[in-house]
Formats: structure tokens, C-alpha cells, sequence
């Protein structure tokens, strides 16, 4: 009696413990999550307005798209096999769910940030210069950190002339409230936020570098190869509403505005520094052009040299990234992420 | 027999101890290497020789860039800052409850203005912390006093209240000032109480840590974990996390040890 119950209880730990590792196999119901973030607003709409849903329908699938709160926990989850994608940077997505061994596939590339991001000091005419001995807040590891590295290149300064110290994201605009914090690196709206207090100067900003901190929808390569229906499902609902943005609709850009917790002028400013890739075309554009390579070279290089592409990796090419095309930068026998441009091109000829 | 009746034996109660802990690691152990069969490289349940090698990386191994063993630099600021906290919530606490508890007239201001504030949750109230305390060192270990010296003080003045009048009477016949009270009869009594209260806000005092860490920081433990956890890496969060365990049980036990050393009699009277 005893022992069955802990028997039953065990299984259940067990259950618990095991999660879903992501099945490659065919299967109908499929999700995905995402986080806010300006480029990302669009699922929450396509979710809201029952546009995926009617994409799903006519694959004979059903699509779930769930709203997570906590950016580095969707990749948790997602790497951990609870979501069949999710949405997430190509710096990330390089570091978290490849490095973990999970094969993704850049389904679709969505936007790049071109001033989503930036490094913001105090006082008035400061330059880059200015960063030499400060200590600098921002979350160590993201994005930030890469663009705080790439700032640092082109100044000729390294990363031990000055000191990182790891803030959250949540806690960046207090933290550049306090009279001891000089250098913040940040991402909007908290960037907007941080530029607008007190006296501060941006001295760089990712439109100084556009293109290489690219947001994208990942999803797990197996479960897409067996469902290529959800690879065109998700194309399709977003070239939908990405058509409806470029029209600059007023509806569906308030009511992403009101989910992103700002109002219409405030979610425009966002979008005027995130380059969104409206259009099927310009993204296959995008993910064919040969500057993609070199950026996940520089993204590769820098995630190894802060030790992010796990203990077994002994160069920046451990993990292979591979191309439309068939181009493949890093060891191709451990292709862990890929850059698709099969579905874009449906989209673009028309036969979704 | 009834089961309200029955005792084990000494062997039994040791395999009794054992078997939740046992089975936790042999679940443990099963659903690590069911997923680690799937994916060689899943990061979410690392096997042994994994975090064994992690260990030899974050414990024995000096970090290229600083120069550093991360694990005692990372323990050895975070027990500083534990340390630091706790000793002035202590001190706060203790002078706190002795003057709410002791002196009515001081009690009447004193007593409702801590039960207000060992009920804010100072988590909530973090920017404003670092308006005051900016983000150093020194945020970091208010947060600690700030979270348990109210509950500690709160604890205090009740046991100070719990005095039997007949003890303060009697200090006082003897010609006790108020002064000579406080110092011979209601300090002794406290100070073991205080043991006992901060055996049981330890949990509280590493919480308040862990989140200081997690906010703004340069080493820590908590910073440790919040930064690997960004490429989930529970190769290290795991040892870490045993780690935090062992020592959080180590302070409870040497705070018990010492109690039971400094007041032998607080533990006789009880039972």
C-alpha cells in the first residue's frame, strides 16, 4: 500500500523532473512563447486577433501563443523543450538554446534593432572615451554586453579599462537614478527612460552598427522539419500583420502599444529605432545577404570569448551557424542553428 | 499496533532520514540521464561528472581574467555582506525590542511603528533603497537589515513583555534603577531569545542576500547564479545552491551550539 503510493509519487517527481523534451515527430498542436519587446509586439496581436489561429486552421494544426514575463525564463523554458519556439536575439539564440545542444532554426527574422540599444553617461559632451575607469551597469552577458564590446572596438578601448558590473534589467532605470552610477548600457523603453533623466549623453547606439542584433522567432529545426505546416502557419499570420504595420494601421498599432504598456506615441518612437522587415522580401533580402555570416562570426567570437558556448568549446567555431544556401560558418557537424529562407520564399512567391 | 503508537528503532530512524533524501537524488539521477540521452549537450539536469567538473572549475581552478577562485571570492563577499547584515540587524533589533518591550512610554511610539514596518516587503520598495544607499556594498547589506531587523525587534519586545512582573519587581525592590533592570534582568533573558530569532531569520537574511546579488553586482554568490543562469548553466547553479545550503546549515547550527554554550540554562528551562 505504502510502497505503491510512493511508488505513484515517484512517477510523478519523475514526470515533473522529465518535462516534454520537444518530440520530433508529427504532432498538430504546437506552441510558442515570446516575450515584450518592440519587434516582438506583433504576436501578441496575432494572438489576440485570432490571426494565427486562422493560419493554423487552414494547415490543420492548432498554434498556442503565450506572453512570458521573463525574457532569460522563455529561454530557459524553450531550451528546455516546453515551447516548440520562441522568440529570442541572434546572440542568444547562439548561446542559450544552440550551446544547450538544441538544433533551432531561425524561422522568422523579424527586425534588427538600429537604436533599440545604446550606452547612455552623464554629463554633457562625453564620448566613448569617457567610459576609461568608470563602472558601467548593464546585464552582463546580453546584448548589452556585445554592443558595449563592439563601442569598445571602435574607440580602440578593451573591456579591462573599465569594470561591468551585472544590473538587471528590471532595476536599470533606478540604478541610473543614483548619483554613483555614471554608465548605463541598456535596451528600450528602458533606454528612452535612462536618456531622458537628468543630464546624460548617448555616446554609441546599435544604428552604429545596424544589422547585428537581430531579433528573430526560433524555432526547434526537428519539430519544424516534421511540420513544415508550422514553419508556413507562423509565416503567414506574421507577414499578415506585418502588412497591416506597414500600412500603419491605427487599431493594430494602439492595441500593441497598449500590450507593450505605453500608448501610440510611444510604441511609434520605439519602432522609429527598430528596423522591422515588413515585408517577406527584404527579410530573405536579409538572411541571404553575405554581411549575416560575418555577424554571427563577430556574435560567435565574442560569445566564446566570455566563455558562452559551453566548457567543450575550445574556439568560436564550435557551433556551427548555417546559411540559406548551404553556407555554413563553424565546426558543420555541430550545426546547431539555422538561418531559413525556405519559408520566406513561399511567402514571397505568394504560396502560402 | 496503532500507527500513533509506533516508534522506530535507532537503524530505522536513520533509513527513515534517508529515504526521502535517496529517492530525490535517484529520481534525480533517472531524469538527468533520460534527457541527457536525448540532447549530450541538455544544460537543465547536468549529471554528476558534469557539475563534478564544474566544481573543479568554479572551485579549484583560478578564473584567467581575475585571477581568482570564483567560488571563495564569490562566498567570501557574500558572507561579508550576510555577516554585516545580520550583526547590525541584531544590534537594531535587540536595542529595538528591549526599549519597545521594556519601556511602556517608549513602547507606545515604538511598538506600532514596527509592526508597520516589518510589514513592508522591502523588495517592493527597492528603488527608493537605492536613491538612499546607492548601489555599493552598502544597499546590498541594508537590504538585509531592512528585510529582518523589524521582525527581530518585533520578536524581541514580545519576549521582553513575556518577563514575569514579579522578576522586575523583585530587581527593582533590591534597588535596581531602571538602567540596572534592563542591563541585569532583561538583556541576559533576550540575548539568548535573540539566538533563537535569528536561527529562524537566517532563511529570511539569505533571501534578502541572494536578491540584493541578482540586482547589481560584481561578485557574490547570488550574482554568480543569476549571471550563469542567463545560459543556464545548473552545472554550476546546482553546486552553488548546495553550497548556499551547507553554509546556511553550518550558521544554524553554530548559532545553536553557541546559544546552548552562552546560556545553558535557556534550553534546560524549556524542557
Amino acid at each position: 500500500m505504502i510502497s505503491r503510493r510512493i511508488l505513484a509519487a515517484a512517477t510523478l517527481c519523475l514526470a515533473a523532473l522529465w518535462g516534454l523534451p520537444a518530440s520530433a515527430a508529427q504532432k498538430s498542436d504546437f506552441s510558442i512563447c515570446w516575450t515584450i519587446y518592440a519587434g516582438w509586439m506583433p504576436w501578441d496581436y496575432v494572438q489576440a486577433k485570432g490571426i494565427v489561429a486562422r493560419w493554423a486552421k487552414k494547415y490543420g494544426i492548432t498554434i498556442r501563443v503565450t506572453q512570458l514575463n521573463d525574457y532569460v525564463e522563455s529561454l530557459n523554458q524553450y531550451t528546455a523543450g516546453k515551447f516548440d519556439g520562441c522568440t529570442m536575439t541572434n546572440m542568444d539564440a547562439l548561446t542559450v538554446p544552440a550551446a544547450g545542444g538544441v538544433d533551432s532554426t531561425a524561422l522568422i527574422t523579424g527586425s534588427y534593432s538600429n537604436g533599440n540599444d545604446g550606452i547612455v553617461l552623464k554629463g554633457t559632451g562625453k564620448t566613448l572615451n569617457d567610459l576609461k575607469g568608470q563602472n558601467v551597469h548593464l546585464v552582463q552577458f546580453s546584448v548589452s554586453h556585445y554592443l558595449l564590446a563592439r563601442a569598445l572596438d571602435t574607440a580602440g578601448l578593451r573591456e579591462r579599462d573599465l569594470k561591468v558590473v551585472n544590473t538587471s534589467d528590471a532595476d536599470i532605470v533606478g540604478a541610473f537614478a543614483t548619483p554613483k552610477v555614471q554608465a548605463v548600457v541598456t535596451w528600450n523603453p528602458q533606454l528612452t527612460t535612462v536618456a531622458a533623466t537628468s543630464v546624460s549623453t548617448k555616446v554609441f547606439d546599435s544604428s552604429k552598427v545596424p544589422g547585428e542584433i537581430i531579433d528573430l522567432l526560433v524555432v526547434n529545426t526537428a519539430t519544424l522539419k516534421d511540420n513544415p505546416a508550422l514553419g508556413k502557419a507562423l509565416t503567414g499570420a506574421w507577414y499578415e500583420v506585418m502588412a497591416t504595420m506597414r500600412a500603419r494601421e491605427k487599431d493594430a498599432l494602439t492595441h500593441m502599444a497598449k500590450a507593450s504598456g505605453t500608448d501610440l506615441a510611444g510604441y511609434e518612437a520605439q519602432l522609429a529605432t527598430t528596423a522591422m522587415m515588413y515585408t517577406p522580401a527584404e527579410a530573405l533580402a536579409f538572411v541571404t545577404s553575405p554581411r549575416l555570416p560575418e555577424t554571427m562570426k563577430r556574435v560567435s567570437q565574442f560569445s566564446f570569448d566570455k566563455k558562452l558556448l559551453g566548457e567543450g568549446a575550445r574556439s568560436a567555431d564550435a557551433i556551427g551557424v548555417a546559411f540559406p544556401g548551404g553556407a555554413v560558418i563553424g565546426n558543420a557537424r555541430n550545426t546547431r542553428l539555422r538561418f531559413d529562407a525556405s519559408f520566406l520564399q513561399l511567402a514571397v512567391d505568394g504560396k502560402l | 499496533m496503532r500507527f500513533i503508537n509506533r516508534h522506530p528503532g535507532e537503524g530505522g530512524r536513520w533509513l527513515l532520514s534517508l529515504l526521502p533524501l535517496v529517492l530525490l537524488l535517484l529520481v534525480y539521477g533517472v531524469a538527468s540521464s533520460l534527457r541527457l540521452a536525448e540532447n549530450a549537450d541538455d544544460k537543465l539536469l547536468p549529471s554528476a561528472a558534469q557539475m563534478v567538473d564544474a566544481v573543479k572549475q568554479m572551485a579549484f581552478t583560478e578564473d584567467e581574467r581575475t585571477g581568482e577562485i570564483l567560488l571563495w571570492s564569490d562566498t567570501a563577499a557574500s558572507l561579508k555582506r550576510l555577516f554585516m547584515g545580520i550583526g547590525i540587524a541584531a544590534m537594531a533589533g535587540l536595542c529595538l525590542g528591549i526599549a519597545a518591550g521594556s519601556f511602556a512610554t517608549l513602547g507606545a511610539t515604538l511598538s506600532p511603528l514596527l509592526a508597520v514596518l516589518s510589514m513592508v516587503p522591502p523588495l517592493a520598495i527597492l528603488p527608493i533603497l537605492f536613491i538612499v544607499f546607492g548601489l555599493d556594498e552598502l544597499s546590498k547589506v541594508m537590504l538585509i537589515v531592512i528585510g529582518i531587523a523589524p521582525v527581530l525587534s518585533r520578536d524581541l519586545e514580545h519576549r521582553a513583555r513575556e518577563i514575569p512582573v514579579e522578576v522586575l519587581v523583585k530587581a527593582q525592590t533590591l534597588g535596581a534603577n531602571s538602567w540596572t533592570v534592563v542591563l541585569r534582568v532583561v538583556l541576559p533573558q533576550l540575548l539568548s531569545r535573540l539566538f533563537v530569532a535569528l536561527r529562524l531569520m537566517l532563511g529570511a537574511a539569505w533571501l534578502f542576500l541572494i536578491s540584493a546579488e541578482a540586482i547589481s553586482a560584481t561578485s557574490g554568490l547570488g550574482y554568480r547564479i543569476f549571471l550563469v543562469r542567463r545560459y543556464m548553466s545548473m552545472d554550476i547553479i546546482l553546486p552553488y545552491v548546495a553550497w548556499i545550503t551547507l553554509l546556511a546549515w553550518a550558521m544554524d547550527h553554530a548559532l545553536k551550539v553557541l546559544n546552548r554554550r552562552c546560556f545553558p540554562w535557556s534550553e534546560g528551562a524549556a524542557r
